[in-house]
């Protein structure tokens, strides 16, 4: 009976002993968690949900900071996906707050940001508001949306001093 | 010239009762010229040609008015003379569907003024960049680049010129066989020597006597030896490349691969036709044979159609509508599709146009829900599973419909033949590729975006450390007496020049 015990009590301890190393070595980062998350958000940087950019956002999200249903481009799909990886609740999708002078235009992938090289004066606040550096031009000079770089964030629009900037379909 | 015995049995689809008969009563007509051709930029699989002409220029018949996109593109040619009188956007019907291209719309003036002919080149590299150019691509339906097929490094053995025409109202491969065989030869053998094949065998189906005893006695009176013919079974799909392949070599062309994989490249009849025109002529890519059938026109024909011919006139060459025309069909009944109207021009894709009465309709009872019959992946030439790629497609799952092989669907139609349900699959499949792709597109920019981002953040934080090593350096100097000094000196010397310039203005 005493060996029984002893034979078992071994397993056990190895087993515990195993577990415990595993969950200090093998253990998932919070890094490699914000990775993740951050790899189902669309990635293309438009801020709307109040955070500087997709990563950050994501990091509030694995913090518990921020609620999942912020972010417009990535739809109702995204929550859903979001909630299934980390076990918590979903919901519907937040109204993106309104900018002003900005009623009715999306931030969509589908989309990429024009000037209109007439009217601009080159004052630089587009391209300083480019999360993807897609906007090139030198102060003073006309500026240019580089279209494969562009993400449609909308994220130009509000700081062009002259309206000149709008969103057009993107051609495949 | 000899014949190639078959290596397998075409896998999949059946026999549908042709109706080939009602267009092939009457040879090619000819000499249509509608008042306004609306010719498309994006005819040809790869990108759209671009437009190189202006709105009022006076262009002659076979002038370039687009530019091949890239490689993979080709030229589009005024097919008759005349002026240039809009360029915009409107609906093209391609291999996809209708799709918006930009087109050139030329009133025509009648005359047919053929711009000078180019000399057919004699390097290998010039005679293919000169094929892109001609806007030759294949008139079987699928409209890729011609020039982009012959290019090709692989290694080819077997050239197999596709005569099969396995579509139950599409005749246009067959009369132009009929008729044209010498020219039809003469390009097969010339596309041969650029590919650098060893033979050529011509692919046509049981059911066409006559074209095949034509381009036999063509083939003899050539006398080129290497000129193989082969009687394919008559049975739909048989002139589907991949099929065409499997059937004459017994080799499967592997999933996402094209013919050269296993060694050959296939040409349609009806492309060896424009090529044999192009060298011996000059002439480019500018009008093809149109199978304008169905029992909703009144004389059903095979045309020489000039590209950009609008239905509507081609429909009134042959006669007109006959009765109520339930559905007017782009492409074969099988293959094709139903257009909204007959406002949309022909295109290079165009092999056929049909016009069918409520009666050649199948009755339709709506969609039902699928009962796993199983009938269509007994149907399915690439032996597909077409009920699990259906819940895979309707589940959105890519994985799934990556591993179902969704890439490798032909979108033959067979399976929607055979489905009791009269679930539309293939239509299905065609916008499941379409998402897909959208999908990868969307990943891809997503993935350069962050990328971008990222070394934007990282040149931002830079940027920062260096200005505020700049402010650390300035306030060590003004917290050192130095410093002070300097600036005290400096702030004296700006106001004292001030006070002498408001002097010198008498203030």
């Amino acid at each position: 009976m005493i060996t029984g015990t002893l034979v078992l009590s071994g397993i056990a301890l190895a087993l515990a002993i195993g577990l415990v190393l595993c969950s200090r070595y093998m253990a998932r980062s919070e890094d490699s968690v914000v990775d993740e998350v951050e790899r189902m958000l669309p990635r293309i940087q438009c801020a709307q949900c109040g955070y500087p950019g997709c990563r950050p956002y994501a990091a509030a999200i694995v913090a518990d900071a921020a609620p999942l249903n912020l972010c417009p481009p990535g739809g109702e799909t995204t929550v859903r996906r979001l909630a299934k990886f980390l076990g918590r609740d979903s919901a519907r999708l937040e109204k993106p707050v309104e900018v002003a002078g900005l009623a009715g235009v999306q931030a969509s992938l589908d989309a990429v940001a024009v000037i209109d090289e007439e009217l601009c004066i080159g004052c630089n606040l587009c391209a300083r508001a480019c999360p993807v550096d897609a906007i090139v031009g030198v102060q003073q000079m006309m500026h240019t949306v580089i279209s494969e770089h562009c993400t449609g964030c909308t994220l130009c629009l509000p700081p062009c001093p002259v309206d000149c900037i709008s969103l057009t379909p993107r051609h495949a | 010239m000899l014949e190639r015995g078959l290596q397998r049995e075409l896998s999949g689809g059946f026999r549908i009762r042709a109706r080939k008969a009602i267009s092939t009563g009457t040879p090619i007509a000819r000499g249509l010229l509608p008042k306004r051709l609306v010719i498309p930029m994006a005819q040809q699989a790869g990108p759209a040609a671009v437009p190189v002409v202006e709105v009022g220029q006076r262009v002659r018949k076979g002038e370039p008015i687009g530019r091949p996109g890239d490689l993979r593109s080709a030229g589009v040619h005024a097919s008759a003379s005349g002026a240039v009188s809009a360029i915009r956007e409107g609906p093209a019907p391609t291999v996809n569907g209708l799709t918006a291209s930009l087109c050139v719309h030329l009133e025509t003036d009648g005359r047919d003024d053929p711009a000078p002919s180019g000399a057919w080149p004699g390097e290998r590299d010039a005679r293919i960049d000169a094929i892109c150019n001609a806007g030759i691509v294949g008139l079987g339906g699928a409209v890729f680049s011609t020039a982009e097929k012959l290019r090709g490094d692989a290694g080819c053995e077997l050239l197999i010129l596709n005569g099969a025409e396995c579509e139950p109202y599409i005749s246009c491969d067959d009369m132009l066989m009929r008729e044209h065989p010498l020219e039809v030869v003469r390009g097969a053998l010339a596309m041969m020597d650029l590919a650098g094949a060893e033979s050529t065998v011509f692919a046509v189906e049981r059911d066409k006597p006559d074209a095949l005893r034509a381009v036999r006695e063509a083939a003899a009176q050539i006398g080129d030896t290497r000129i193989e013919f082969a009687r394919v079974p008559t049975a739909y799909p048989a002139g589907g490349e991949r099929q065409l392949v499997e059937v004459l070599t017994g080799r499967e062309v592997p999933s996402g691969g094209y013919p050269p994989a296993a060694g050959c490249i296939c040409q349609n009849v009806g492309t060896a036709f424009a090529l044999d025109r192009f060298i011996r002529r000059g002439e480019p890519l500018t009008s093809r044979i149109v199978t304008v059938t169905g029992s909703g026109v009144a004389n059903a024909a095979n045309v020489e159609a000039p590209i950009g011919t609008p239905i509507r006139d081609l429909i009134e060459f042959c006669g007109g509508y006959r009765g109520e025309v339930a559905r007017l069909i782009f492409g074969g009944n099988m293959m094709g599709y139903a257009l909204p109207g007959d406002d949309v021009p022909i295109t290079k894709a165009g092999n056929c146009i049909v016009a069918a009465h409520s009666d050649e309709v199948r009755e339709s009872f709506g969609e039902w829900p699928c009962i796993r019959c199983g009938d269509c992946a007994e149907v399915c030439p690439p032996r597909l599973l077409p009920q699990e790629l259906l819940r895979a497609a309707t589940a959105r799952d890519f994985d799934r419909l990556d591993a179902l092989g969704l890439n490798d669907c032909i979108e033959c139609g067979c399976c929607d033949v055979a489905c009791p349900s009269q679930i539309p699959l293939t239509e299905r499949f065609r916008q499941a590729k379409q998402v897909r792709a959208a999908a990868l597109r969307r990943a891809a920019i997503a993935e350069l975006a962050d990328r971008r981002h990222r070394r934007k953040l990282a040149r931002l934080a830079a940027q920062t450390e260096d200005a505020g090593r700049q402010q650390d350096h300035l306030i060590a100097a003004i917290g050192s007496g130095d410093g002070r000094a300097a600036i005290e000196a400096a702030v004296a010397r700006a106001s004292r020049r001030r006070g002498e310039s408001e002097t010198a203005q008498g203030l």
